[in-house]
């Protein structure tokens, strides 16, 4: 038996959910209802919370888009990328430069950002091609390790504000609503990240993810079934791309400043950190993973100043411990179990009534 | 053509440093299958180890032993205590569990030892040698870098140990049929790594000063180089090591006006454009795997 060499941007595929989880979990109904009260619990967050837990809050959703764009690509591509902070970093500063430089409205520099990121993720996609795993997780690194430094670059000053970087205005809610700053940038985040997360959800149950993601599990029986594999790889790179800047754009809006040292390879980290987090192919997941990369550090921060990356690397190994396979892993294996459990007891029940 | 000069002596001097790292990169990978994104914190604690040893009146070489073996069983622990529970979790999350390593490493030496810059003791002196061109410290640790590498060959190819160690990471199943100890193979190959690791972070320690934050850079570069040679070459690394620093170093003194501002982002797109060509390192060999 040839055991498969292992590849760093081939993930395992996510084992497959056995019939009895499915019952559980995705009773035809029960997944509207349970996004539906979700998004109802969301809408009500700003009008219960101080605004900073609603402006932190903001960050946690930015995030989440961002993890989604890298789980696009990672998750459900099986390409590995370090590079993703220069994404969102280019995502940015597309909003920062169009509202500053140009006076344009905030809304529409969210498509402008995305368009941006789309171009630059598809045309790095392409020399990409011919890499895999670690090859491949290089070359993004070098994209990672060069944006501060290009964003700094001297002749490019008068466009990015060198390393002072670009100071923003919040945006003033719209139709006079009796809301503040924060909690109107709540709501335009919240309204962003659903659009976007239906968005990713059918595309990963199209024809063109089903494609994305034979080629993440059989590179080599995909080209044979007739998948243009150079094709899709770029377009994935896009795409992520793409959901990578737009929620750079969104948390550029909301802390109102950007500089080029936030751009760093350790942006980096901490997407792939919440993206593992969360749980590696799974949508939902990318919200635990924006909760991870935003409140842990804090808390790390307030158990001890002097050991916080301590704290924060045995919480973060007590997670991989008890969740391998991330959050999603998790609910799944608790689903499976507790169908499991029902139907015994169920077949117990059965039993003793006849 | 003396500026040409010098600037390769100084690129291979830096690219010494990122060799002696991506040596020790390249053999936890041979053991292991993953890259060790805390190799560079292993090898900081172990300097700071020595650094402590030298600080309660030892001798260098007392020191230097001593981190050397005690870097060994700290490599071999962290396996057996960390690693060995999560061997089979999918690969993002050992990369994970790295991570968490480097933070809790990096934490904990500032917590010891604090942030301050602190100097480290070189064996080989600070005199210049070839008319100033190079320094005997970094002449020392070239050698040392091509030591290790040389002792490293004759250990894998040489000894039954090392064939072991060869086996299981080529093919486990069949290696512990044959009677081979795969988990423990991983174990030694762990332990070597931090010792190699340990052996870096002491050379490098005198030239950019022992403090928590030091193998970051080093770290990287040393992963550009092993990448850049072949993940699967020893040798290629330290070549892909010195490859790095020099390239470096050409790109910030003859790329006028853009040279030095963006010389690390030169540098590494150069690799990136190398890897087009040989997607698998210089020296690599291609994995192939069976459909």
């Amino acid at each position: 038996m040839t055991t498969q060499p292992k590849e760093i941007g081939a993930p395992e595929a996510v084992p497959l959910v056995p019939e009895e989880a499915g019952i559980a979990l995705a009773r035809p109904g029960v997944r509207p209802f349970a996004i539906g009260a979700a998004v109802l619990a969301a809408a009500l967050v700003p009008l219960l919370f101080k605004s900073f837990v609603t402006f932190q809050l903001t960050l946690v959703m930015v995030y989440a888009l961002a993890i989604l764009g890298l789980n696009l690509l990672t998750g459900f591509n099986g390409q590995f990328s370090l590079g993703h902070s220069a994404f969102y970093g280019i995502g940015a500063y597309t909003t920062a430069i169009l509202m500053d430089r140009w006076d344009i409205p905030y809304f529409w520099t969210l498509p402008a950002a995305g368009g941006v990121c789309f171009l630059f993720g598809f045309l790095f996609g392409l020399p990409a091609l011919r890499l895999q795993g670690l090859y491949l997780a290089l070359a993004t690194f070098a994209l990672a390790i060069a944006m501060p430094q290009i964003l700094k670059f001297g002749p490019l000053e008068s466009l990015t504000g060198g390393v002072q970087g670009i100071v923003i205005l919040k945006p003033d809610p719209p139709f006079g609503l009796p809301i503040d700053a924060d909690q109107w940038l709540y709501y335009f985040t919240l309204a962003v990240l659903l659009v976007m997360f239906a968005a990713a959800s059918n595309l990963v149950r199209s024809r063109t993810g089903r494609a994305i993601m034979a080629i993440r599990d059989h590179p080599i029986a995909a080209a044979a079934m007739g998948i243009n594999t150079a094709l899709y790889k770029s377009l994935t790179f896009g795409v992520s791309a793409l959901y990578t800047g737009v929620a750079g754009a969104l948390g550029a809006i909301a802390i109102q400043f950007v500089a080029p040292d936030s751009f760093t390879f350790l942006l980096s980290v901490s997407l792939l950190v919440g993206l593992v987090v969360g749980g590696v192919g799974s949508i939902p997941g990318c919200l635990v993973g924006g909760l991870f990369v935003l409140f842990v550090p804090n808390l790390s921060e307030a158990v001890s100043t002097g050991l916080a990356g301590a704290i924060y690397g045995v919480i973060l190994l007590l997670v991989i411990f008890v969740m391998p396979s991330g959050a999603a892993g998790f609910a799944r294996l608790a689903a499976v179990h507790l169908a499991r459990f029902n139907q015994a007891r169920n077949r117990f029940s059965d039993g003793r009534k006849k | 053509m003396e500026l040409l000069l010098q600037q390769v002596m100084a690129g291979l001097a830096t690219g010494g440093i990122y060799a002696c790292m991506a040596l020790a990169v390249v053999m936890i990978y041979q053991a292991i299958d993953h890259l060790n994104f805390a190799q560079g914190e292993m090898a900081m604690f172990s300097t700071f180890i020595a650094w402590q040893i030298l600080q309660w009146g030892q001798p260098y070489w007392v020191a230097f032993a001593a981190a050397v073996v005690l870097s060994f069983l700290g490599g071999i622990a962290i396996e057996r205590v960390l690693f060995r529970p999560i061997h089979n979790a999918p690969i993002l999350s050992s990369l994970v569990a790295f991570i968490a390593l480097f933070s809790i490493l990096n934490s904990l030496a500032g917590f010891i030892w604090d942030f301050n810059i602190k100097p480290f003791p070189t064996p080989f002196g600070n005199k210049p040698l070839l008319g100033a061109l190079i320094g005997t410290h970094q002449a020392g640790m070239i050698a040392v870098t091509l030591g290790m590498l040389g002792l490293l060959y004759l250990f894998f190819r040489g000894t039954r140990l090392g064939l072991a160690m060869r086996a299981a990471a080529a093919n486990p199943e069949s290696a512990r049929l044959v009677g081979i100890r795969v988990g423990w193979m991983t174990a030694l190959g762990w332990g070597m790594a931090a010792s190699i690791g340990a052996v870096a972070g002491m050379l490098i320690a005198p030239v950019v000063f022992l403090e928590p934050n030091m193998m970051l850079g080093v770290l990287l570069y040393g992963f550009a180089g092993a990448v850049l040679g072949g993940l699967t070459s020893p040798g290629g690394a330290v070549l892909g090591g010195f490859a790095v620093g020099v390239i470096e170093n050409l790109a910030g003194s003859f790329i006028p006006y853009v040279g030095r501002e963006l010389k690390l982002t030169i540098a590494l797109v150069l690799i990136v454009a190398v890897l087009m060509v040989r997607p698998s390192g210089i020296f690599g060999r291609r994995v192939v795997s069976r459909v």
